[in-house]
């Protein structure tokens, strides 16, 4: 028996396994892959098509060429959800880890009951966006109406209610993740900075973070990525209310996202599905450029290491 | 110095406990809100329910029926719905997974990028025409909506499951060939065992996925005959002109009371679930 050898001696698969694996093909992979072709590959062929047509339902699609990414980058709601979704990006990837990672600092410090608070921090995340948008939706009404006023009234506070549920969602899952970045940092190497003089602070900047890098990494990268394709809670806090009527008759929903925009464009009126769509696959190549990016990052700490 | 370090301790210690109990709060004021009686829900948000404004359980009566769809009924649904695909997207994407490893031919290397590629798009890019497609197909409905979800969700799947199969040691598998198994068996009776923290681990991140998606089934099922959780909510704070917030409280309540017991239980494995899920995708 002959092994075909990998650099690292270890192989995947033998001709003695391979065969007759292979010959029970409709049992192991048909299943997944006829279902992924119905729930992903054909949507998605079809979805980059029909970004080129103009259509209401998919049967009568007709070939418009370019004209709908034209009206897509043309559209002035689409172009603030794009500049709205950015700047939320950014605040949301700031305070996440900020909070996040010193949560998990002070958590790895063996405090009492640590376990206890990991837990209630985590809690958030098993809740879907749609309930913890109208949880939240409540308390902030609550609050502003002691001052005669509510959530959809002005598009500040929508943005910094956003972001304190985003926050009160999130800083939980990446906490666990710099846990487990922390975690990984050696005693050894905490112990040799003690010795050599370091204080609490020059130890935090000097030798923790720079070891923690690829936790830090993932996480800003995965706020990112959470912020662009965030749509449940945008749709259930304020739905992009208020609405502003710009002086050509333009209608701007000023805290609607990328995603919600998206959705509306599809579904508010079917004259507009195929710009809906251009919107779509533009979105989808932003998407798709951070996560190429992010890989790029990672690649490059792995090599490091 | 140490004695220094043992107080600061204490200080964090109570630091973290206020702050845990401000963590909690919202969800507490779900539960106080879902006493009280809807005209006072906004008013006194954060008021604890007095004798005026106690309405006892007659939120939770209201909300059972809400709507003029039982709540019962798309809690079942719900229910239904993530049982049935996280059960399938386990043991069709560990399958898969484990034939695209040990097989390694060009169709299973296409499969698996298409898998990986699949992980970076977002669902509005194919929400259209997969809505469209399932409709076609008559997938809209709970009891095949599972296929949909096998479908979407495969990717994420599969890449977790063939990166553990790699980990494992191919001698196992030969010797259980060389003991006259067929492939199934290897599979279920060797495989499976040795993927288990894995299928704890997918099985874990699918579950919060799909009872917590509201777009897909909104989009996918027939909504005048099927509804979830999510889309039940959304339902009635989105189309109703006057909610009855005392009564939609009492419905938030009882769909996340189940997850939160749940959690309570087993949040080793979720917490880890979730974790391993994050590095990887």
């Amino acid at each position: 028996m002959k092994k075909k050898n990998k650099s690292d001696g270890t192989s995947l698969n033998s001709i003695l396994i391979r065969r007759p694996i292979k010959r029970c093909f409709p049992i192991f992979i048909l299943p997944t892959l006829l279902a992924f072709s119905v729930g992903f590959v054909w949507p998605f062929i079809q979805g980059i098509y029909l970004s080129f047509c103009k259509f209401t339902i998919v049967s009568d699609a007709k070939w418009v060429g370019l004209s709908n990414y034209k009206k897509a980058f043309m559209d002035a709601s689409f172009k603030h959800a794009f500049w709205y979704t950015a700047l939320f990006a950014i605040a949301s990837i700031l305070f996440i880890n900020v909070i996040a990672f010193f949560v998990a600092y002070a958590l790895t410090q063996k405090i009492p009951g640590s376990n206890l608070y990991r837990t209630v921090f985590f809690m958030p995340n098993l809740i879907g966006g749609i309930v913890l948008g109208y949880i939240w939706s409540m308390i902030f009404d609550g609050i502003l109406s002691k001052y005669g006023t509510f959530l959809t009234a002005k598009a500040s506070y929508g943005f910094w209610g956003l972001l304190i549920l985003m926050c009160w969602q999130q800083v939980g899952y990446m906490m666990i993740i710099y846990i487990a970045g922390l975690q990984g940092v050696s005693e050894d190497m905490m112990e040799a900075a003690k010795i050599d003089g370091a204080n609490r602070w020059q130890t935090l900047f000097r030798v923790t973070i720079p070891n923690v890098m690829p936790s830090i990494t993932i996480c800003i990268f995965l706020t990112l990525t959470n912020s662009f394709k965030l749509f449940d809670q945008n749709l259930a806090l304020t739905g992009g209310m208020p609405t502003l009527f710009g002086d050509d008759g333009t209608m701007i929903n000023s805290t609607e996202m990328l995603a919600l925009n998206i959705y509306k464009t599809f579904y508010t009126s079917a004259k507009s599905r195929g710009i809906a769509q251009a919107k779509a696959v533009v979105f989808f190549i932003l998407v798709a450029v951070m996560a190429l990016i992010q890989l790029r990052f990672t690649r490059k700490k792995e090599v490091q290491q | 110095m140490k004695k220094k370090s043992s107080t600061l301790s204490i200080v964090v210690a109570v630091f973290f406990t206020l702050i845990s109990i401000v963590y909690v709060m919202p969800i507490v004021e779900v539960l106080i809100n879902s006493f009280k009686l809807n005209s006072f829900v906004n008013t006194e948000t954060f008021a604890l329910p007095t004798k005026e404004s106690y309405a006892g359980f007659s939120n939770y009566i209201k909300g059972m029926t809400f709507g003029n769809y039982p709540f019962l009924k798309s809690a079942f649904f719900s229910a239904y719905i993530t049982i049935t695909s996280t059960a399938l997207i386990i043991i069709c994407t560990s399958m898969a997974a484990w034939y695209i490893v040990r097989v390694n031919s060009l169709v299973s290397k296409i499969v698996y990028y298409l898998c990986v590629f699949s992980m970076i798009v977002p669902f509005q890019m194919v929400m259209f025409t997969l809505s469209g497609t399932a409709d076609r197909l008559k997938l809209n409905t709970p009891y095949l909506i599972p296929i949909v979800y096998l479908g979407f969700g495969a990717g994420l799947a599969v890449f977790m499951f063939s990166g553990f199969v790699k980990g494992i040691p191919l001698e196992i598998e030969e010797a259980a060939v060389i003991d006259g198994c067929n492939p199934l068996a290897i599979f279920f009776r060797v495989e499976l065992a040795m993927l288990k923290p894995t299928l704890v681990s997918v099985g874990i991140l699918e579950v919060m996925w799909i009872w917590n998606d509201y777009l897909l089934p909104y989009l996918v099922l027939d909504r005048t005959m099927y509804m979830t959780i999510p889309i039940h909510i959304q339902y009635l704070k989105g189309s109703y002109g006057s909610v009855d917030m005392g009564a939609t409280m009492a419905i938030i309540m009882m769909s996340i009371l189940p997850i939160i017991i749940l959690y309570l239980f087993c949040q080793k494995y979720i917490i880890k679930g979730v974790a391993a899920g994050a590095v990887k995708g």
